[in-house]
């Protein structure tokens, strides 16, 4: 099962890599990982992406709780959230695609972020379905490269009756 | 006042309560040395640092305070690495502060430069580097806080040395503020209830014991419990002592080299209570053929702990003490105990089947060859059991397990989940540093003492009346045995009987060296050693080489399945 968990930690040097070396050192797998300060500049957060069983997801649960500079972590599984990741795609062009490429773009409520004789780089965000559909679209195009952030998640907000 | 960073480390380490550190000098920790010079610190200087690791880990073993090291950068610190790794898997506190390159040199590949946080960061339980001298004082508190609360461990704290020698103004904080880290001490009221109502509902209870209840210094309240409702009991290597070796419920230590009657007790209780103990691979045997009837309670402070190998139907996360004392309280209070208690006459005929039908034993060599386990016998008489006896690994470990009776914690000291060679002599060393007054006895391996042997010097240089029984097998045994059993008698690479004459050897050191050769030694012997009280003796026992340990479950195999002598 996959789960996205996000971690709140000590804003200091060498915590990326005691999370890093506890999935590494103990098997566990990870995705994605990506982290950033959060509004309390002495605190970041980490969103990591990760696949194992119940028995595996607790102790990895457990197990970034136990770390001395891990201040709370929290699993989405099973409840309402919003995932989004930002890819960065380079596509070939040539004069016949680009109206088809631009479509594209389009229809995803993507942006066109660099241009070059052979070449448009897009900008995409959103959850995973997306970046996977758009990817497809593209790629008969000839995709030069994508770079992807990894995902970050939030949890949706009670709606009101 | 301002002071440099070297004198405000050891006001810190006096304000902490240390009274004893163990080191080694060089050229990063220089500042740290000069302090030292005219403090009140006792420093005692070891031979190689990976000694003063394990002397300050059997400090800390032997007393339950933490044990202090201090070591230089790059090569300092990465001897101290091993001693580092046996703590950490035996959860015990250590406080281990290593120098380090001056702060604008480090990333340079700078003399003695070795990222030892980065090297270390798995086999800590926390560390840290100093990077600015106003953090300095911080640390060492929270250091010493983190070594020593929750599941004890060990911390590092790498300072370099452009820290020891700026000036600092001394203020020891005197709180900690960690709000990540919140060991919960108190059990679940809930899952305390829960327990004792499966207790008592059960008919064919095992206690099983392990280091926590040593750790958490809680086993006057076990026996409490298991007497209270005389539940067969069982430890781990490292709750030996946790739970008295004489008391008539103690079935002896269970798994790989456990007794007959633990091992098929555990396989057949239909309620098992694990106390401080982690399901290690080397109790379990075949984990899924592991206590297979049995409903399990497991009391431990580390919620990673629990669940970790097998599925426990009431966790309790708490520290060993406190939940044993509120499962007391609720036992005293409940009525079904007498009742509980009637009902176990049978469960408690079996278990004394068990233990008639197999009890650990060995047969004496016609020839008068000396049998291992009874050099463990006889010094278990001559000190009437009144000794902290220290192991290496081995065989030498598994027959101090068997054949010595622990009745009081802090007792048995020997490195259980690294099983690391070359721990027992000097953590004997700090036993001994510790309590001057006890009877400290490392039982070793020929193979094993030969890995810090250099801490003779320490021992004679501080006049420690520090024994050592060597069973001298002149083979890595425990290793040899398995080559006999596995593969075909192969005994690839483990005869070592090049090795330096023992007596010889410990004379040369400026300690005493005795030999026994023959059954009818032993006893001389070991009165002989028992008479010295100013140096370190050394008993170089010759014994049967071929020896082996009984009861053995095959790795991978279930409990019950046992090869019996
Ligand atoms: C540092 C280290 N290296 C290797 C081993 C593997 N090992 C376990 S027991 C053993 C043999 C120990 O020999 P000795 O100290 O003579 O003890 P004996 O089994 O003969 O009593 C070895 C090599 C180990 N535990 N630790
Ligand atoms: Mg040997």
């Amino acid at each position: 099962m996959r789960h996205t968990i996000s971690v709140l930690v000590a804003n200091e040097f060498g915590v990326l890599s005691r999370i890093s070396g506890l999935f590494s050192g103990r098997g566990f797998n990870i995705e994605s990982l990506s982290v950033a300060e959060t509004l309390d500049p002495t605190v970041s957060r980490m969103t990591i992406v990760t696949r194992g069983d119940d028995k595996v997801i607790e102790q990895i649960n457990k197990q970034l709780n136990k770390l001395i500079n891990v201040i709370k972590v929290h699993d989405f599984i099973g409840e309402e959230h919003i995932e989004r990741e930002l890819a960065l795609i380079k596509v070939t062009s040539t004069p016949e695609s680009w109206a088809e490429i631009l479509s594209i773009v389009d229809i995803f409520r993507a942006k066109v972020v660099d241009v070059s004789p052979r070449s448009y780089t897009i900008e995409t965000t959103g959850d995973e379905e997306k970046i996977a559909a758009i990817t497809e679209l593209f790629r008969p195009f000839g995709i030069k490269e994508i770079v992807r952030t990894g995902k970050i998640a939030m949890a949706r907000s009670p709606k009101q009756k | 006042m301002k002071k440099n960073g070297a004198h405000i480390f050891i006001e810190c380490l006096l304000k902490e309560g240390v009274d004893t550190i163990f080191g080694f000098p060089g050229g990063a920790v220089l500042p740290v040395y000069d302090a030292l010079f005219d403090s009140p610190l006792r420093h005692i200087l070891v031979r190689h640092e990976q000694g003063a690791v394990h002397m300050a880990d059997g400090y800390a073993r032997a007393t339950g305070r933490p044990g202090v090291v201090i070591v230089t950068s790059g090569p300092g610190a990465t001897n101290a690495v091993t001693g580092i790794a046996t703590a950490y898997m035996d959860s015990i506190p250590l406080v281990v502060f290593t120098g380090q390159v001056p702060t604008d040199l480090i990333g340079n590949d700078a003399f003695q430069e070795a990222d030892i946080v980065g090297i270390t960061r798995p086999c800590t339980k926390h560390n840290y580097l100093v990077k600015d001298k106003n953090d300095l004082q911080r640390i060492i508190k929270e250091a010493f806080y983190i070594a020593t609360t929750g599941r004890p461990g060990p911390v590092l704290v790498d300072i370099p040395k452009d820290i020891l020698n700026a000036q600092i103004d001394f203020k020891y904080p005197d709180k900690v503020d960690l709000p990540s880290y919140q060991p919960t001490f108190k059990g679940h009221p809930g899952q305390i209830k829960k327990a004792v109502d499966l207790i008592l509902s059960s008919k064919r209870p095992v206690i099983y014991a392990g280091g926590g209840v040593i750790l958490s210094n809680a086993a006057e309240e076990l026996k409490a419990l298991a007497t209270k409702l005389t539940i067969p009991t069982t430890t781990t290597l490292m709750g030996l002592g946790g739970f008295p070796g004489t008391n008539p419920l103690f079935m002896g230590m269970l798994g790989m080299h456990g007794t007959y009657c633990a091992n098929m007790a555990v396989t057949n209780t239909d309620c098992l209570i694990a106390v401080g103990a982690r399901f290690d691979d080397r109790v379990t045997g075949k984990i899924d053929e592991f206590a297979p009837f049995a409903r399990i309670v497991h009391i431990d402070i580390d919620p990673t702990s629990i669940s970790k190998n097998v599925r426990v139907d009431v966790p309790i996360v708490g520290d060993v003490k406190n939940v044993l004392k509120d499962m007391l309280k609720l036992v005293q209070g409940s009525k079904g105990v007498a009742d509980f208690k009637k009902d176990l006459k049978e469960w408690h005929d079996q278990v004394k089947n068990w233990n008639d039908t197999h009890r650990l034993s060995y047969k004496q060599d016609h020839k008068g060859k000396i049998k291992p386990q009874y050099v463990i016998e006889k010094l278990y008489e001559a000190t009437k059991g009144d000794a902290i006896i220290t192991t290496e690994v081995g065989q030498n470990q598994m027959w101090a397990a068997q054949f010595f009776k622990y009745d009081r914690p802090r007792t048995f000291i020997s490195s259980g989940g690294l099983g690391t060679m070359g721990f027992g002599f000097p953590a004997a060393i700090g036993a001994q540093i510790a309590l001057p007054d006890k009877t400290v006895i490392g039982i070793a391996g020929d193979g094993s003492l030969q890995m810090n042997i250099q801490e003779l010097a320490t021992a004679v240089q501080y006049r420690l009346p520090v024994k050592i029984a060597i069973l001298n097998n002149m083979v890595l045994g425990m290793v040899r045995q398995w080559q006999e059993f596995f593969y075909n008698k192969r005994y690839s690479h483990t005869c070592i009987s090049v090795a330096p004459d023992f007596v010889k050897l410990a004379e040369a050191y400026g300690a005493v060296g005795l030999r026994a050769k023959t059954n009818d030694e032993v006893e001389t012997v070991i009165k002989e050693a028992m008479k010295v009280k100013d140096r370190p003796v050394l008993m170089d026992f010759k014994v049967d080489q071929f020896e082996d340990v009984y009861p053995m479950v095959p790795a991978g195999q279930p409990l019950s399945k046992m090869l019996l002598v």
